[in-house]
């Protein structure tokens, strides 16, 4: 019985490695992702236009504007004249962010009354606008906190921030871990459910079935080569982001490669479980698309899993990316303990149980 | 005879990437009112010939002239009076019968009161009327035939190519599509006719024999036959078994070629050969020599010199299948359902060892659904099916591992070399080790595969990828092989040296069970099941089936004569 799986497995991995267009799906997304994603999908705000309209004549509005332009996060600066102007920097999106100064501020700075600054941000553009606001408020509070001192006044008790397991808030750091689990994903879903679709579609599905091998056996050798295949790109994207990226990798590797293989079972049951639905590689490719991007968007990468309405939280637990990215990030950055692995490992365990054993129903009811 | 209406003069045509050209210097003319037969095996460049003349490809060297005009040049104009039916038929499955023709009708510009007389006249002649708001994707092969044919008669065309427009048509309705094709020359329109089917040149007026981008003979078909007359013979009421006699006969020089046909073995001589004698061939006493009329086919295993030789390597490689009991494959109130339709309707029957069974019947008729069942592909819904004693609902893949199987679609791995494919295929039988390694090396010896173990089966031709496919069924040497039409589609010759293998293995003791809708892989077997409407309406020798349509006017039918007459007869009794 070996022997005929491990015949399956080497004709599996020899049908990837001699397709040239199945190469090219399985390595280009790596070197792809691992090179464009922690660049274009940071969160870091940089390179924007602070737009400035300042109705103030006094020297207290000119040094916070210098305070402005010094920031990374404005590269351009443009010098307002008007309300309409306003309108139309931010209308034409010229500017993310406009900072108005009213007539009175210097006059109610110097006079120690409390003076106010308005900011209009771009609501199209949300994300960034918060981020950026967030900039110009701390370059204000700097700006306060030496007032106060040169005044060798005591400053009102400030809150201080400190990020842990990132301290520098490194975007980096929260997307290339992440990348370990979306590679994974794509290559494993690729390997169980188009590959079983394509032998359907040349007919050497049946020559399969009317072979001795059952059908359990015909899932173990698509599921294995699956393994291979996402484990070798992870320990890419793992290498990579080690020495490349120079993110420290604080956990165990077994717990991850552990928690890994889990997942891929997990998944390979999605992929063979919409394999045993479609009867072409086009429908297969459908299926892998209509799984993975709510997979993706509802895994707590793109946006927190606590904002979601409570029905699709609960929904979401037979997400398996949701599990594995909580615990490919926790023991990548911060070692996470065995305890709280094992909560988001035996629900990988439950996902995997259910989709293969379903998958194996279908094969068999296909035969039945 | 009045003017050609499209002459090719020293046409040829290669495709980048190929080292050979997919035609080669050909010349012919084709006349109005006639119906040129375009008659090759696959590979042999139908198609291209085809689609140059409708102005598709551009020859790489040498003319053609349709009417007068450059099809290429002048392709506005030529589309007006040339109709063509692509190979794969170019309908919207998910339209109906009536919005395909509006669509190509709207395309042709046949609108108004004109659309309206040539859609009825189209219907009436095409038999179409009773389904026009059927979905295309839901007719049968020969109605997807007819349709094509009506789609493409829309523009009252003067040249009409058809591509293979046999392919997937059971031969009632083959017969139908001939009786249109020849109302249309009637007209004075030119067709032509693409096939692989060697017989159908015969009713052709004229013919274009191809074989791998060559002509092989352009003329009338009897022109060719006249060629061998006195040289067809037939060995009628041999004894013993027919196999072996075939395979002694083709070792004799003087004949050129040979098959089965039922209980007797057709022979081809050599020109001016002496008679075979039939004490050396140990035919028996009672057996006869026969003239009978040449075959188109035979003609063209002429004109490449002869055909294969009558001995199997393969069959001597393989051990003699032993312990396995008499009956193989038992069929019991074998039932299969979809919804309420009965794709097979309580059939029995019961296959002996060493003998080769047939399934054979029309397309939709429930033979593939039988055939799947038997080997383990699809559940019956009730009854039994039984492989060397074993039922397949219980234990499926023990007996699974008892049997070869062979698909229409020749179903390699495409994308692995020959090597591969062979090693994955001993594998997934439990092949290992030194054994397999041994039967591998066997097959690459038998099959003369050593050039091209490297190579993808994807890139090579039908006829090898034929032989990988019988390699790769029949390693673990099944005592049973199952066979889903074997050879459609493949050369006469190559078609020749399979069943010599067949029979072969056959003569070891294998069983085996083939599916077909082909006359002539028909002929080889020992009893054949006619299948209809889900259910075995004959069954018995093929010589049986033939006795039984006999009649004064037709005193010694076909096969095909034999398929027909029986198919109609139990439609007609269902309808009354």
């Amino acid at each position: 019985m070996f022997s005929r799986i491990a015949t399956l497995i080497v004709k599996e991995l020899q049908g990837l490695m001699m397709d040239r267009q199945t190469r090219i799906i399985l390595i280009m997304p790596v070197i792809m992702q691992l090179i464009l994603f922690p660049f274009a999908a940071t969160l870091e705000v940089t390179n924007n236009t602070l737009a400035i309209f300042n109705e103030d004549s006094g020297k207290e509005s000119i040094e916070l504007i210098q305070r402005f332009s010094k920031a990374q996060a404005f590269s351009e600066m443009l010098q307002l004249y008007g309300e309409t102007d306003v309108r139309r920097v931010i209308d034409n999106q010229e500017a993310l962010i406009v900072i108005r100064f009213p007539a009175d501020f210097s006059r109610d700075v110097v006079a120690g009354r409390p003076a106010s600054i308005q900011a209009l941000l771009d609501g199209r553009r949300s994300n960034s606008g918060q981020i950026a606001l967030g900039y110009v408020q701390q370059i204000i509070q700097g700006y306060n906190d030496e007032r106060h001192t040169a005044k060798k006044q005591s400053t009102p008790s400030i809150l201080v921030a400190r990020n842990w397991f990132n301290p520098n808030l490194d975007y980096v750091r929260h997307i290339v871990p992440s990348l370990v689990a979306m590679i994974t994903t794509i290559s494993t879903l690729i390997v169980t459910s188009l590959s079983v679709a394509r032998e359907r579609e040349q007919g050497t599905f049946d020559q399969l079935l009317v072979s001795p091998l059952t059908p359990g056996m015909i899932m173990v050798g698509k599921t294995i080569p699956a393994l291979l295949v996402a484990m070798t790109q992870a320990t890419i994207i793992l290498l990579a982001a080690i020495f490349a990226y120079q993110i420290p990798f604080v956990g165990s590797f077994v717990l991850l490669y552990t928690s890994m293989a889990f997942y891929i079972l997990a998944l390979a049951g999605f992929g063979l479980l919409i394999s045993s639905l479609c009867t072409t590689q086009q429908q297969a490719f459908l299926g892998v698309f209509t799984f993975t991007v709510p997979a993706i968007l509802l895994s707590g990468f793109v946006s927190p899993i606590e904002n979601m309405p409570l029905w699709l939280q609960y929904l979401d637990w037979v997400n398996p990316l949701r599990h594995f990215i909580i615990i490919v990030k926790g023991v990548f950055l911060k070692d996470i303990g065995l305890l709280l692995l094992l909560q988001n490992l035996w629900p990988l365990l439950v996902i995997a149980t259910g989709t293969l054993g379903a998958a194996n129903w279908m094969f068999h009811r296909h035969l039945g | 005879m009045n003017d050609a209406l499209v002459t090719l003069e020293a046409v040829s045509k290669s495709f980048p990437g190929t080292d050979k050209p997919a035609l080669e210097n050909i010349s012919s003319a084709l006349w109005p009112g006639r119906i040129t037969g375009l008659v090759g095996p696959d590979g042999a460049g139908k198609t291209t010939l085809i689609r140059l003349m409708a102005g598709l490809l551009a020859p790489t060297s040498g003319s053609i002239c349709v009417s007068g005009l450059d099809p290429i040049r002048d392709a506005a104009k030529l589309r007006e009076f040339v109709g063509y039916m692509p190979q794969k038929f170019g309908l919207y499955e998910d339209l109906s019968v009536l919005e395909n023709l509006e669509l190509h009708a709207d395309l042709r510009g046949v609108l108004g009161a004109q659309r309206t007389v040539i859609f009825e006249r189209l219907l009436g002649f095409t038999d179409l009327a009773r389904f026009t708001t059927r979905l295309a994707g839901k007719l049968s092969g020969g109605m997807k035939q007819k349709l094509g044919l009506a789609c493409a008669l829309l523009g009252q065309p003067r040249l009409l190519l058809l591509d293979e427009p046999g392919v997937g048509v059971d031969p009632i309705s083959r017969r139908e599509l001939w009786k249109m094709v020849h109302e249309l020359i009637g007209q004075g329109i030119a067709v032509v006719w693409s096939t692989a089917y060697l017989d159908e040149a015969e009713l052709c007026q004229d013919v274009l024999l191809m074989n791998e981008g060559q002509l092989l003979f352009s003329g009338k078909p009897s022109d060719l036959t006249n060629r061998i007359r006195d040289r067809s013979f037939q060995i009628r009421h041999a004894g013993g078994s027919r196999r072996q006699l075939l395979a002694r006969a083709l070792r004799r020089p003087e004949v050129m070629d040979g098959v089965i046909q039922g209980h007797s073995v057709r022979l081809l001589l050599r020109d001016n050969a002496t008679h075979p004698n039939l004490l050396e061939l140990e035919a028996g006493e009672q057996a006869e020599l026969v003239q009978v009329t040449p075959r188109f086919e035979d003609a063209f295993i002429e004109a490449l010199g002869g055909g294969p030789g009558g001995d199997s390597v393969l069959a001597q490689r393989l051990r003699p299948v032993v312990g396995v009991q008499d009956t193989v494959v038992e069929a019991v109130e074998l039932t299969k359902l979809f919804g309420d339709f009965a794709a097979t309707d309580h059939v029995n029957f019961a296959v002996k060892r060493g003998e080769i069974f047939g399934l054979l019947g029309p397309n939709g008729a429930g033979k593939s659904t039988t055939f799947r069942m038997m080997c383990g592909l699809l559940a019956p819904t009730s009854g039994t099916a039984r492989v060397l004693g074993i039922d397949l609902k219980t234990s499926a893949s023990l007996a699974r591992q008892q049997l070869g199987y062979m698909a229409q679609k020749f179903s390699l791995y495409g994308g692995l070399t020959v090597r591969q494919n062979l090693m994955f295929f001993s594998g997934i039988y439990g092949l290992k080790g030194e054994r397999q390694k041994a039967m591998v090396n066997g097959m690459i010896d038998i099959f003369k595969m050593e050039p091209f173990l490297h190579t993808t089966p994807d890139t090579l031709p039908l006829g090898f990828k034929q032989r990988l496919a019988l390699a790769c069924a029949v390693m673990h040497e099944p005592p049973l092989l199952f066979l889903d039409e074997p050879t459609s589609g493949v050369d006469p010759v190559t078609r020749r040296e399979f069943w010599t293998h067949i029979n072969g293995v056959v003569e070891k003791g294998v069983t085996v069970m083939v599916t077909t809708h082909f006359m002539d892989e028909a002929e080889y077997c020992d009893r054949i099941a006619l299948v209809f409407r889900g259910k075995i309406i004959a069954a018995g020798t093929p010589d049986q089936l033939k006795e039984q349509v006999s009649t004064p006017e037709n005193p010694d039918p076909t096969m095909e004569d034999a398929f027909i007459a029986l198919v109609q007869g139990q439609s007609q009794e269902d309808s009354l």
